[in-house]
């Protein structure tokens, strides 16, 4: 804590801490409050941004301009990453999931980083990005295990199981573990960043309140839309790998 | 209130799963970004598509630092035997 005292009062520039969460109760479940309703506010303002993107198209307007441009712009984007990896055939389906999850996670990442939350007091703990709480990113990346399985299954049907004794039966265990570890290392990569540039500019803020810890928040902005990034390119990945099956497109195979 | 032994050893748990995680990912992203600059050098007009692979598969490596911070955060802050 750095409390100077200015021309006689007390004042908080600077305090850190971890683990103290905003607990509501709904029947027996606890759950952290202050995940929730940044995660309501960022969903607000994707679903505002879309709406508003849409609702200045006009029939006759062939070059879009202003915020439908950008908007375009993102669906394009997300579209690109779509379709390199799962394929011509099947992405537009996958748009959306995957669309919804880097939008989430990325404007998340950057609420976090740029929305000044304490200004909204709360009684316990602080605001802060809803993907640097474990239960978020896990319930992100047991949605992607979720619809890999859905998409392997409705396209190959129960042929689907095969990729277990694929190349070899002794690879099963492999495999078996593969399912295990997709999930864990997409929550446990996009918490673990997160977090880390979190607690990395509190500390820094801690130590020097002014100025210096700028580049780092750069260099935090940066990290946490890449990693936006790799989650949805992942996911697809997944998708069309379940999909095509093993070794068919050369990837980059995780 | 805390074990002095079980409190000490998570310290010292930490340092080291901090410090250790992040040699190989070292390594590795230094090597990956030699021969993306090798290959930025060899084609110059390739060089949006080497970065983005590069920056791609730089996010991966710092993965599994990341994995290692993570276990010492909860060693620190989560510290199941404390």
């Amino acid at each position: 804590m750095i409390d100077p005292v200015i021309f006689g009062y007390k004042t908080n520039i600077a305090a850190l801490e971890v683990g103290k969460h905003f607990y509501w109760e709904f029947g027996n479940f606890t759950v952290h409050g202050q995940v929730l309703i940044v995660s309501w506010i960022v969903m607000g303002a994707v679903l505002v941004a879309a709406l508003i993107g849409s609702s200045t198209a006009k029939a006759d307007q062939r070059v879009p301009a202003g915020f439908q441009n950008f908007m375009e712009y993102a669906l394009e984007y997300v579209q690109g990453i779509a379709k390199d990896q799962i394929g011509e055939k099947h992405y537009r389906e996958w748009v959306p999931f995957v669309g919804s999850l880097f939008l989430f996670i990325f404007v998340s990442n950057w609420f976090g980083a740029l929305v000044p939350w304490k200004l909204l007091e709360l009684p316990e703990g602080e605001l802060a990005a809803p993907t640097g709480d474990i239960n978020t990113t896990i319930a992100l990346a047991l949605l992607v295990s979720l619809a890999y399985f859905y998409a392997g299954l409705s396209k190959r049907g129960l042929e689907y199981f095969t990729r277990y004794v694929q190349a070899s039966p002794f690879l099963l265990p492999l495999w078996v573990l593969e399912d295990f570890t997709k999930p864990l290392s997409l929550s446990f990569r996009l918490f673990g960043n997160i977090l880390a540039d979190e607690l990395v500019v509190g500390v820094m803020v801690l130590l020097v309140p002014l100025f210096v810890p700028l580049p780092l928040m750069i260099l935090g902005l940066f990290t946490s839309a890449i990693q936006a990034l790799i989650f949805a390119t992942l996911a697809a990945s997944y998708i069309g790998e379940a999909m095509e099956g093993h070794g068919d497109e050369g990837h980059d195979e995780h | 209130m805390i074990d002095p032994l079980v409190a000490s050893a998570s310290v010292i748990a930490a340092g080291i799963a901090v410090g250790l995680g992040s040699v190989g990912p070292g390594i590795g992203q230094g090597t990956a970004a030699s021969r993306a600059v090798e290959g930025i050098a060899r084609q110059p007009e390739a060089e949006g598509k080497i970065r983005g692979t590069l920056l791609l598969s730089l996010a991966f490596m710092e993965a599994l630092t990341i994995y290692g911070l993570v276990v010492a955060l909860v060693l620190l802050f989560a510290n199941p035997f404390a």
